[in-house]
Formats: structure tokens, C-alpha cells, sequence
């Protein structure tokens, strides 16, 4: 577990990968390109800063353990993926980033959660600003039923960031251009967000998020309610954001995860089986049970 | 072959009983505007009524009814949504408090409603009124007597177990994704209600309002002792004022008149007209709600 300095090659040829990397590989043809923009992203630089960090955190509903001391960091500007099969608490950990699940009953966090080094679940800590500075992006696209511009507008407004007309229109602007959806809708901003097409809905929700100038953004399996081609748009679109944001993404599509991510952890029932950089975990897995689970042996 | 049998007579016996329901409301329409229709006329609807009520129109009274329910409606709706958000955003199911006043707005609904206009007359007659006039008019007597205000508060009272079910059934469908959405963004959650989920709910705050102020152009035990009039000679222009009202006019012609057999005629077309009235504020409810509707889907 952790990150292992060296366990990969690093610039090593395709052909050198084909030979060290045993079974699960073949699962994986995409596999073969992303392993190396993705390590060179992940390894290339030593100085990889974590911006957000658990650290032995465990979830309870009730009695039920829904999180088992799980310790992650999200280092900035990577793309970190969560995977496991449904039920395996990754929803859960991810909501608990931006304290989202504060309001279900019986619901109970230990250990700690860190953004920037602070722990954010302090008395003091100001929920409100929390979630100005962690966005999150939902399973679902749930555009409020208002206009493209309303939608974009709302964290904006609510939070009373901007003083003008004219700088909240280039704030809308700003956040439909960073979620690659400006020119698709900039002759309708004032049409209800609900006639888009689903993946224009999520990009809407992703304008939304953008808006409020996050540093995090959590990714609730953005696109699992989405046709391939709205996929691979959110998934080109992740690429874009990572440069500016800290990307965390619950996803239970593997391939998804080894497409997009620099380092994914695997969860399983509850506690983190394995965490590694994506094109590590996906090709040499650690743990035998992350193996199992990612040539499709349960889950 | 016997419970196919009885299975033919259930059928016929559930589609007897519905026949019942169709013809019991024909029989009402169709007799009220049989013998309603002839005094129907633009004189009936905009005139006092004259003669000992034998003549003339009901004009005073279709203007009290409306503006009863309309302040009603002033008094109703925003209370009516302050509870039910308490009870759909705010209370603790499992509270003492939310399972009190539960019960208190279930049993609201359970009260006879003579029993609100006795309510009104000791409540809001004699102790509010009663403490305005000591503390505003010296004692003079201004407040302490029956008048619109005092019936509409009564009837806001009486309707409001509608309004607060109808907004807290729409509140409760707001999906729960738009509330996440909203605290996601760091909105407070007073800011989640008042931008998020009430907007949502809107349809449900008209409905309530509407089903609140037909019922309440239909009541007439409540304001019995707290505001209606047999007869005015002008119209109300103050909250103090008495007022006249279409249920209440229907009682005075059938019972109170002079000479009841001249007063038939009028009774029939003064029942026609509150019919249509109340039809109409329903039509109007559902209009909205289409209308709501289709917003909701398709642009603002």
C-alpha cells in the first residue's frame, strides 16, 4: 500500500511494459497508452503536494461500519479514482470530503479528513466554506429546473461573490468555457437547464460546481448515467480540469478509472485494499483481491 | 361457476353505485340551473337585492365572498407554508414537538365548523378585538364586534390543515438531488429552501391556496357569529366592517325571508352562482397546476 517510489519503470517502452506486466494486462487493451501519460503525470514530478488527505477514517451509520480505517491522500492537480464494487463505501468517503452526509441520521465519522492540512471536521469548521472550496458533481445530472444561467449562477449568488451583473456574467461565462459547454449554449443561456441532453445537463452541473472557483472537485460517478459519447466528453473534459483542480472520482467503471485517473483506490466491503498509481494498480496489482476484482472475478 | 357468478354481480354492483354518484350530482345541477337560470341576468349578478330580498340582485353578496376569501387567503398561505416547511425541512420526525403538532393540525382538520365560529367570536372577537379597542381606541368600540377581519382570520384557521397538507406533500417531492446540489454549492440551508425546494413546490402553494379559498367560499357555520350580515345597505370598506356572503344569503333567503315563496326564485340562481363560483376556483387550481407543469419542463 502507498506509493511505492520506482515500482514502475517509468519511461520504459511499450514493449518492456508488454513483458513485465502479467495477466490482467490483457484485460485492458486501452491500457497500454494511458499507463504511460498517466505515470509520467503521476511519477514524473517528485513533488507531489496532497491537498486533501484521510487519514484512518471510519464511517458508521448506526452500527452499521460503513468505512473501515481508510487512509487516502489526493495529491493536487492528479486525478484520483475510487473503485470498488457497489455497497463498498466509496460513495460514502467521497460525500464525507465535503461533509455532505453530516445531515443522515445516525451517521458518525472518525479519524480525520484533511484539506490543506486541517482537519475539516472541527467545531469550527465553516460547512458552508467547506463546500465553496470541495465542488462536487453528482451520479445523477440534477440541474435545478432554471435556466442554463440561473444553474451556473446559483453558488455565486448564494454566496454572495459577486457585486455586479457584469461580473457575474463573466463568471457564468468563465465556468461554462472551463466546462467546455460555452459555445454548445452561449444562444440560449436563458432556456431551462432541463432540455439539455444529459450529458450537456452534467457538464451544466459541472459549470455549477466551477463557478465558486473550487481547489477540490468530487466526482460521484459523474457519467455513469450518460451515453458513450457524453462519456468520453466528461472524461476529455477531466483531463482539461485537472490542471487547475484537485480531481477526486468514485466510479465503479474500471476502465473508466484507468482511462482518467493517476492513482486509484480499490475499496472493497469497507477498507481499502489497495492504493496505487493507476497504471500500477491496473497492471500489477498488489493485492490479490484487487486482481480478482479487476479481471472481473466478483463485483 | 358460482364465483364467476358472484364476481358479474360485484361488477355490477360497483358500477350501480357509481351510477347513484353521477345522477345524484345531475339531479343537483340540473335542478339548480332549471330553476335558477330564468333570474339569471347582468342586473341579478351587479344589483343589492331589493323588496325584502324578493328583488333585485346579490351583488353585495358575491363582493363579501370574495373579498372574505381573498384575505383569507393572505392570512392562510404564508402560515400555512411556514408549517409545513417546519414539518417537511425542519422537524425531527421523532421529536415530541413535531408529533404535537402534527396532531394538533390533523385534529384542526376534524373540527366541526360551527366550532371555529364560536372559536372566532370568544378568540378573536371579544379577546383580540376586545384588547385592540383598550389598547388603540380607549375602549371605544371599534374592533370588539363581528367584521371581515375577524371572519377571514376564522375562516384562515379553519382552512389551513388544507393549505399545509397540500404545500407539504409538494415540498416532500422535491427531490432530494436538488437539495445536495444546493448545499454542494455552499448555500445555507434556509437558502436551499427559499431558492430550491419552495420554487419546486410552487404548484402546491397555489393548489393549497386555492382548495383553502374554494372551501372557504362554501362555509358559512364559521362566520355565522363573527362578521356575515343578513342585510347591508353599502358596501364593506373598512376591516371592521360586517359583510354580506353567498352561503350565508342562501341561508337568509331560505329561512330568514319575509316571504319565502317569493324568494325562490332568487335562492335557486344565488345557489347557481356559488356553484359556479366555487367550479371555477377549482378550474382556475387545475389550470395553474397544468400550467405549472408544463414551465416546470420546457423553458421559463
Amino acid at each position: 500500500m502507498g506509493v511505492s517510489a520506482g515500482a514502475h519503470p517509468g519511461a520504459g517502452s511499450e514493449s518492456e511494459v508488454k513483458m513485465t506486466v502479467p495477466g490482467p494486462r490483457n484485460d485492458f487493451p486501452l491500457l497500454k497508452t494511458q499507463v504511460r501519460t498517466a505515470t509520467d503525470a503521476a511519477h514524473g514530478s517528485a513533488d507531489l503536494s496532497k491537498r486533501m488527505e484521510t487519514q484512518q477514517v471510519n464511517i458508521y451509520y448506526g452500527k452499521r461500519h460503513a468505512v473501515q480505517d481508510v487512509s487516502i491522500p489526493f495529491y493536487e492537480n492528479l486525478i484520483t479514482a475510487i473503485i470498488g464494487p457497489s455497497g463498498c463505501g466509496k460513495s460514502t468517503l467521497l460525500r464525507a470530503m465535503n461533509r455532505m452526509n453530516d445531515a443522515i441520521p445516525g451517521y458518525r465519522i472518525e479519524g480525520q479528513v484533511l484539506l490543506d492540512g486541517q482537519e475539516i471536521h472541527t467545531p469550527g469548521t465553516d460547512v458552508i466554506t467547506l463546500r465553496r472550496r470541495v465542488g462536487m458533481v453528482f451520479q445523477q445530472p440534477n440541474p435545478f429546473p432554471k435556466s442554463i444561467y440561473d444553474n451556473v449562477a446559483f453558488g455565486l449568488r448564494v454566496n454572495g461573490l459577486v457585486k455586479s451583473r457584469a461580473e457575474l456574467d463573466g463568471r457564468v461565462e468563465k465556468a461554462l468555457r472551463g466546462a467546455a459547454l460555452w459555445d454548445e449554449v452561449k444562444d440560449r443561456l436563458n432556456r431551462n437547464a432541463l432540455q439539455l441532453s444529459g450529458g450537456e445537463q452534467q457538464r451544466v452541473c459541472i459549470a455549477r460546481a466551477l463557478a465558486v472557483q473550487p481547489e477540490v472537485l468530487l466526482m460521484d460517478e459523474p457519467a455513469s448515467a450518460l451515453d458513450p459519447v457524453s462519456t468520453a466528453k466528461i472524461e476529455e473534459l477531466m483531463f482539461e480540469l485537472k490542471k487547475d483542480y484537485t480531481i477526486v472520482i468514485v466510479t465503479h467503471n474500471m476502465q473508466q478509472a484507468a482511462r482518467v485517473s493517476d492513482f486509484t483506490a480499490f475499496l472493497l466491503s469497507g477498507q481499502l485494499i489497495e492504493f496505487n498509481p493507476t497504471p500500477q494498480l491496473f497492471t500489477r496489482p498488489a493485492d490479490p483481491r484487487t486482481e480478482a476484482y479487476i479481471t472481473g472475478r466478483f463485483g | 361457476m358460482k364465483s364467476r357468478f358472484t364476481d358479474k354481480i360485484f361488477v355490477f354492483l360497483c358500477l350501480f353505485a357509481v351510477l347513484v354518484v353521477i345522477a345524484m350530482l345531475a339531479a343537483v345541477l340540473g335542478n339548480i340551473t332549471y330553476h335558477g337560470w330564468d333570474r339569471l341576468s347582468w342586473e341579478f349578478i351587479s344589483a343589492s337585492p331589493t323588496h325584502g330580498m324578493t328583488e333585485g340582485g346579490i351583488f353585495p353578496a358575491i363582493y363579501g365572498t370574495v373579498l372574505l376569501v381573498l384575505l383569507m387567503a393572505i392570512f392562510v398561505v404564508p402560515l400555512g407554508v411556514c408549517v409545513a416547511i417546519y414539518f417537511s425541512e425542519y422537524a425531527d420526525r421523532s421529536s415530541r414537538l413535531y408529533r404535537w403538532t402534527r396532531a394538533a393540525v390533523d385534529n384542526l382538520a376534524g373540527v366541526p365548523s360551527i366550532v371555529f365560529g364560536l372559536f372566532g367570536l370568544g378568540f378573536f372577537v371579544q379577546f383580540v378585538g376586545g384588547g385592540v379597542d383598550q389598547v388603540f381606541f380607549g375602549g371605544n368600540l371599534t374592533f370588539r364586534q363581528p367584521a371581515i377581519l375577524w371572519a377571514s382570520l376564522t375562516m384562515a384557521v379553519l382552512t389551513l390543515p388544507v393549505v399545509i397538507i397540500s404545500v407539504e406533500e409538494t415540498l416532500r417531492a422535491v427531490p432530494q438531488s436538488f437539495r445536495d446540489a444546493s448545499y454542494a454549492l455552499g448555500a445555507t440551508k434556509s437558502q436551499t429552501i427559499f431558492r430550491v425546494v419552495l420554487p419546486n413546490a410552487m404548484s402546491g402553494v397555489l393548489t393549497g391556496g386555492i382548495l383553502a379559498v374554494s372551501r372557504g367560499a362554501g362555509e358559512v357555520a364559521p362566520i355565522l357569529f363573527v362578521g356575515a350580515a343578513y342585510f347591508l345597505p353599502h358596501l364593506p370598506t373598512k376591516l371592521n366592517d360586517q359583510f354580506m356572503q353567498l352561503g350565508y344569503h342562501v341561508f337568509v333567503l331560505s329561512t330568514q325571508s319575509p316571504d319565502v315563496e317569493a324568494t325562490k326564485p332568487l335562492l335557486y340562481s344565488t345557489v347557481f352562482v356559488l356553484l359556479a363560483l366555487t367550479f371555477l376556483l377549482n378550474l382556475v387550481a387545475v389550470a395553474i397546476r397544468a400550467r405549472l407543469r408544463v414551465t416546470a419542463g420546457s423553458g421559463r
